[in-house]
């Protein structure tokens, strides 16, 4: 059974080819990361499948139903959820307000004029955000808070749309080392518990080899090899890719 | 066909002018990203100086050409003053309060001009070569026009060999594009910004001394030469120089064109190019798109609903209030009305301008159908008032939901031009609907029924409807709705990212304001008992922007208290002195100045000091 399926994605921007020909597939409680080196074309998958690029060629399935295409919010309708490279959120809300909000959204309640949001999915958000270790700041406004806390926020918000899958872009980047080990055990909880699927990228190579179920690599915009951390560990393509070795460039 | 000609030639040579006030416009805006309302004032004063200069000097074509270069050189030193007096120390301040800061500048130099000249417009007298005509096609061409016709493109090729063979004129093209990586590399930002400003109030006096054979000098200059001036810039892309030569071409010709074929509606001609562009190309002709999307790069300050004390303090003032009839003699009670009337059109404004970031130019289009819709439903349909004031709001909520269909897909100054677009084309359509509207002249005898005769009944009534008004638009910022407006605000992205439909909320929210606003339009029309086109004038709308951006715009009380205090200063004023404008402008200028943040804003602020955010 897959939860997200990908095939031959293709996009270029001008002459450039950002992602060439890319497909695969996550499961259910699956935790796929997704790797490369800078201009890998990473972020650029990211923004299709979740709505943000549309593609120019190529299938984006989620479950059976067929997302390319389909504008953000269409998307994130279908149970995607999604945090950003650099931080997304409400900066004129507090942190519980953000998260309120969220569920408002996920329950298609924003059209309610009148009855004051404060009231309104108050305990859900709360137990959402002690889950995070966020409800003591609960009460603070988002515009003001660390860059950790901020990541931490994100993801509360994604996850109160009760997403099947969620994706993430450099979800540690900006943390204590701590923090991430935290934050990816409890990725990984959520994923193992809900069968919540979860696709990430990641330049923390301890992070990507700590927690991912499977991992795909990705160079110029072509995928050079997936397979469980032992595996790419031991890839040829992959370790020319981030080392550098003479036989790839034909070695004089 | 040599008819044809002669119109395109005219309107080849309008452009020219307009261009370079433009010119001068864009470059400021590309390097200090200050939406200048006081270029038109330049423009003005390059008027009255090149006027000053030309009278004294010799009538020769080469004493004409010396004259104008004086002047621009006057003009320059006067921009290069204001900046470094005024405008340097609002670059961090936002967009919006820089905009209400210029305009203070607008009405100082509107009375400084009047004390200094005198009210009569100014004609320059010509001396016979720029009366003379050359023959072209069989037909007669003024040799001025082709002169202007000439001048325009070798402005342009001046600015474009200023631009890419100098050392300034790379810097400034490299700020336009990243100020911030210009000011890391080390470049003198001050003397750049100053420079620039200079380069640009140069052009802009220019444009108005040579524009002073066609015309006069005149106290109208600033206002109808800037609102044509943001019309170009904004057509041709914010911060580009070609887009804005294109734009002044397109729109000189379509005017002079225009004034032929559709007399009637060359009022309207130009804001229907301009929201035709922007429809099709939100950034202009040759803009790109801007890198500070939508409120992305501001901090917003955190909403909170009011402390006890300021509720109790705002309860209080509401019985006061409620009481005036009691007290107030018939002069004050209708002071109290307009008061109130201004509160519910401020309050509808910032529903959508603060928690909705879409700052509108063109707020008094809602306003004026409102006060229409009602006088209309009154004289032409014979309803009650109770009709009327139900039909204003509807009727301008309408409106507004098919305008804002076009408006809520732009943000930032594009925004606030297109509105200002749709608020003249609604001006036009009422100025030239005599059959309907009465044209100039009005609707006239929009009383209200013998019940509410009474100037205190009218005003109790007028209390219930703002201030219930009002604090419906309160409660809806405090629903899930207000949340989601302001978080399509916030961050889009986002937003967009749990599922919300950013257009369809903004749309929803520009919808309300409007009903707002044409409800507050239609108690003005049965408190005047007349409604006329300058209903929908700019400078109603400015009146709107005022008020918020005085009370502050984050802050929710804020258009209450900005309508009070805006309302009160100026019937004050009105009252106490002929230099109404200037002390209206020095007190915008000191308040934007002490208060960056709004009064209220900045009261809060105070307020939250020593306590955590």
């Amino acid at each position: 059974m897959t939860i997200l399926s990908v095939a031959g994605l293709r996009k270029s921007f001008g002459g450039v080819q950002a992602v060439t020909d890319v497909s695969f597939t996550v499961a259910p409680g699956e935790m796929l990361a997704l790797i490369g080196p800078n201009g890998a074309g990473k972020s650029t998958c990211f923004n299709m499948l979740n709505g943000q690029i549309r593609p120019d060629a190529g299938t984006i399935h989620l479950g059976p139903l067929d997302i390319t295409g389909l504008p953000p919010r269409r998307v994130a309708r279908q149970g995607v959820g999604r945090t950003f490279q650099i931080t997304a959120t409400f900066a004129s809300m507090t942190v519980r307000e953000n998260v309120q909000l969220a569920f408002l959204a996920h329950h298609r309640r924003i059209w309610h004029l009148l009855r004051p949001l404060a009231a309104q999915y108050r305990a859900e958000a709360d137990t959402l955000l002690d889950r995070l270790d966020m409800l003591p700041q609960a009460d603070r406004a988002a515009g003001i808070l660390a860059y950790g806390d901020l990541k931490r926020l994100e993801l509360a918000v994604a996850l109160a749309g009760q997403p099947r899958l969620l994706l993430m872009d450099e979800p540690t980047a900006g943390m204590a080392p701590a923090e991430r080990v935290a934050l990816m055990r409890l990725a990984r909880d959520l994923a193992t518990t809900t069968g919540l699927a979860i696709l990430f990228t990641e330049h923390d190579m301890d992070v990507v080899f700590g927690t991912a179920d499977r991992i795909l690599v990705l160079n110029r915009g072509a995928l050079i090899a997936a397979g469980d951390a032992a595996a790419i560990r031991a890839n040829h393509a992959v370790r020319a890719v981030y080392l550098g070795s003479g036989t790839t460039t034909g070695g004089h | 066909m040599s008819a044809l000609l002669v119109q395109l030639l005219t309107g080849l040579s309008g452009a020219s002018s307009l261009f370079l006030v433009a010119a001068g416009l864009t470059v400021i805006f590309g390097v200090t990203r200050v939406v200048n309302f006081s270029h038109g004032s330049l423009t003005m004063l390059g008027a009255y100086i090149g006027w000053s200069v030309l009278t004294r000097l010799p009538r020769g074509p080469e004493w004409f050409i010396l004259g104008i270069v004086l002047t621009a050189l006057i003009a320059a030193a006067l921009g290069a003053l204001l900046e470094t007096l005024l405008l340097r120390r609002i670059y961090r301040a936002p967009e919006l309060l820089q905009l209400l800061f210029t305009f203070g500048i607008v009405l100082v130099v509107q009375d400084a001009t009047l004390w200094l000249w005198g009210p009569n417009d100014l004609p320059l007298p010509r001396a016979p070569w720029l009366r003379s005509f050359v023959s072209i096609a069989g037909e007669r061409v003024p040799l001025y026009d082709l002169i202007l016709i000439a001048i325009g493109p070798l402005v342009l090729a001046a600015l474009w060999l200023l631009f890419t063979r100098t050392r300034w004129g790379t810097l400034v093209r490299a700020a336009t594009e990243d100020r911030d990586m210009v000011a890391a590399l080390g470049v003198d930002q001050k003397r750049l910004f100053t420079t620039v400003f200079a380069l640009g109030a140069g052009l802009a006096g220019m444009g108005g001394a040579l524009a002073l054979p066609d015309a006069s000098a005149n106290l109208q200059i600033d206002l109808n030469i800037i609102t044509d001036a943001f019309v170009v810039v904004v057509v041709g892309g914010l911060g580009s120089l070609p887009g804005a030569f294109l734009a002044s071409l397109l729109i000189g010709v379509l005017q002079s064109f225009g004034i032929v074929l559709l007399p009637q509606a060359t009022l309207v001609l130009v804001f229907v190019i301009m929201a035709a562009v922007l429809v099709i190309r939100p950034n202009g002709l040759l803009g790109r798109a801007q890198s500070t999307a939508r409120g992305e790069a501001h901090a917003f300050a955190l909403v909170r609903p009011a402390a006890p004390v300021l509720r109790r303090l705002g309860l209080a003032a509401l019985l006061l209030a409620a009481c005036a009839p009691l007290i107030a003699g018939p002069f004050l009670l209708s002071v109290l009305t307009e008061m109130l009337i201004a509160l519910l059109f401020a309050a509808s404004l910032h529903f959508m301008m603060g928690p909705g970031g879409m700052a509108s130019f063109g707020h008094a289009a809602w306003f004026g159908i409102g006060a229409y819709a009602a006088a209309f439903a009154v004289k032409g349909l014979a309803l009650g008032m109770g009709a009327g004031l139900l039909l204003a709001p509807l009727i301008a909520g309408l409106a507004a939901a098919l305008f804002g269909w076009f408006v809520v897909r732009l943000s930032g100054v594009y925004l606030a031009m297109l509105t200002l677009a749709f608020a003249q084309i609604v001006w036009a359509a009422l100025f030239q609907a005599v059959e309907i509207t009465g044209g100039d002249n009005g609707i006239l005898g929009v009383w209200p029924p013998p019940w509410a005769a009474d100037r205190r009944v009218f005003y109790w009534l007028t209390l219930l409807l703002c201030i219930a008004s009002a604090l419906l638009l309160r409660r809806i910022l405090y629903a899930p709705f207000g949340y989601a407006l302001r978080a399509t605000r916030d961050s889009e992205r986002r937003a967009e990212a749990i599922g919300l439909h950013a257009v369809h909320i903004r749309l929803a929210a520009f919808t309300l304001a409007g009903a707002a606003a044409g409800l507050a339009g239609g108690l003005s029309a049965f408190s005047k008992g007349s409604v006329f086109p300058n209903f929908i004038s700019i400078s109603r709308s400015v009146d709107g922007l005022l008020m918020v951006l005085l009370g502050g715009v984050q802050s929710i009380a804020g258009p209450i208290v900005g309508a009070i205090a805006y309302t009160g200063l100026f019937d004050l004023l009105l009252l106490a002195t002929d230099q109404w404008r200037a002390v209206l402008g020095l007190a915008i200028i000191t308040l934007v100045l002490a208060f960056p943040h709004g009064i209220a804003g900045s009261i809060h602020r105070l307020w939250l000091r020593g306590r955590e955010a």
